[in-house]
């Protein structure tokens, strides 16, 4: 992929390659129309907060080879997140990408329908952000569990 | 001689049986035909998975059973396997077998649901619904006899399962694995050419195998488009690769092939039950773990053929007893990706058999 799209992927490991976020479309029809990648579905899609950064995970399937390929952007900007989105390449992402905007507050360039899903329009906040609703230096429940030995922290 | 009209919108639900759960459908229309249709959704959302990062990796599995509550053993199932792959558990070969046994009665008893109300929809008022109940029951009952639950079962282990089967559950299940083709022949006889359905259903809702690819649609839905893709044989999971089976697939990818592909299943599901009774091995039911789960910094995705398409779980874990973050990905609200497609420019009774046909449940949409 390095090789075809010079300057998109940033990192890379064999489990996950991890591309810039505003050449996401580049990278998503590339290993759509590679026939040895042939990512032609859209698996799962699902954004994770990092507390300094979003990461959002594209899980690509590919059906004729039968082989998982798992996409990943990292979002530097923690306040007003945004990356392109992939509904271009694959319709799938419409609901997918709708619902990361609604819980994780990423705005995704270039999908047609960026509302909330579950909750409504002028919700205050995003619940799945890890900073919301949080109190500093508070954690719920017990240190450690009954019954289990050392003293870790969480 | 046209009259002039001018588009309405139409609010179907959020309180009405054929949405099939507290699920709203704005409908756009010109007369009778559809213009544009958008789902609103959220009635039902429980913040999920925002609770599940408070909660240990074992708390977690019973909100598992709270989204598909019609699929409560496939959606722990899932979530185990997730947390499984995450920690490195190993799974007894009899736990193996034992989910099999309860994902495919599960998977019985929610395409019993799913074409008993799909039929509903169609205008056969209730007797086959009815009709179908009746196997659901039997179903809910060995699992009531085995974990205590009917519908949300709690019933799978990170490591196992929670119980073995008591000694009545082997007389239960074989009685109806040899009750049930009789059962699905009679639906097969009372239902397949039944000329109500046929006018209802075929050719409605056509989604091709290229438009299903690309919008991600997983389970009974791809597979009626034309599309060999199950997770049982693609990506084996538990004891799958043992066991003999075939997939169903229809060719037109109308609701009536969706319909088909789902009482075809329920053979092969019987199929599948049989052969893991004969074969179950004996055995631990389960591996003990610690009760706070630690699960090294990592992230797991892992994926079932749930009895509506892919159920995946992807579990996030920072090196403490609770998931750093806990993503479900819900075949129901995905599939619904290609709603539009399915009903614009058809009428409001024939988008109905559409909605219905995909077999949503609400609880997965919004978690």
């Amino acid at each position: 992929m390095d090789r075809a799209l010079p300057g998109v992927v940033t990192a890379s490991t064999d489990e996950w390659v991890e591309v810039r976020p505003d050449r996401l479309v580049d990278a998503m029809r590339w290993l759509h129309d590679d026939p040895e990648m042939d990512a032609a579905t859209i698996s799962n899609m699902c954004g994770v907060d990092r507390y300094d950064h979003f990461e959002v995970v594209y899980h690509l399937q590919s059906l004729d080879l039968n082989q998982q390929i798992v996409v990943k952007t990292r979002i530097r900007d923690h306040e007003a997140p945004s990356m392109q989105s992939a509904y271009p390449v694959y319709s799938g992402a419409l609901l997918q990408e709708r619902e990361v905007y609604d819980l994780m507050g990423i705005r995704f360039e270039g999908h047609p329908d960026m509302r909330r899903m579950f909750l409504w329009e002028g919700y205050p906040g995003f619940p799945l952000r890890k900073d919301f609703l949080q109190i500093a230096d508070h954690h719920p429940g017990l240190p450690h569990f009954p019954f289990e030995t050392g003293t870790q922290e969480r | 001689m046209t009259t002039a009209s001018e588009p309405y919108v139409l609010n179907i639900g959020p309180q009405h049986p054929s949405t099939h759960g507290v699920f709203r459908l704005r409908v756009v229309m010109d007369g009778e035909r559809i213009q544009d249709i958008d789902m609103v959704v959220g009635y039902l959302h429980r913040s999920m998975e925002k609770l599940a990062e408070e909660r240990t990796f074992t708390q977690n599995i019973p909100f598992t059973d709270r989204t598909d509550y019609l699929a409560a053993m496939s959606n722990n199932l899932g979530y185990c396997l997730a947390v499984e792959r995450l920690a490195g558990v190993e799974v007894p070969e009899r736990a193996s077998f034992l989910r099999v046994i309860f994902a495919e009665l599960q998977r019985l008893a929610s395409h019993s649901m799913a074409n008993g109300t799909f039929i509903n929809d169609a205008g056969a008022w209730q007797t086959p619904l009815m009709y179908m109940f009746r196997e659901r029951e039997k179903i809910l009952d060995l699992f009531e006899m085995t974990c205590g639950a009917r519908l949300t079962t709690n019933y799978m282990r990170i490591g196992g399962v929670s119980f073995d089967p008591p000694p009545e559950f082997y007389p239960a299940v074989e009685a109806l694995v040899a009750e049930l083709p009789d059962r699905i022949a009679e639906y097969t006889e009372l239902l397949v050419d039944n000329e109500i359905l046929i006018a209802r259903a075929r050719g409605v809702g056509i989604i091709s195998a290229a438009d299903a690819i690309n919008g991600s649609i997983t389970g009974p839905m791809l597979r009626a488009s034309g599309v060999p893709w199950d997770l049982r044989k693609a990506d084996p999971y538990c004891a799958y690769d043992k066991f003999d089976f075939e997939i169903p697939v229809g060719h037109n990818g109308d609701c009536y092939d969706r319909f088909m592909v789902r009482l075809e299943e329920m053979r092969q599901s019987v199929r599948i039950i049989r052969q893991a009774l004969d074969g179950l091995p004996s055995g631990p039911h389960k591996t003990e773990i610690p009760l706070a789960l630690r699960p090294a910094p990592g992230e797991a995705y892992a994926r079932v053929e749930g009895p509506r398409g892919e159920l995946g779980f992807y579990v996030v874990s920072d090196g403490g007893p609770a998931p750093a973050r806990f993503h479900i990905r819900a075949p129901s609200l995905i599939n619904l990706s290609l709603l539009r497609q399915m009903a614009v420019g058809t009428s409001l009774p024939d988008a109905i058999v559409a909605l219905g046909s995909t077999d949503i449940v609400v609880g997965e949409i919004d978690r």
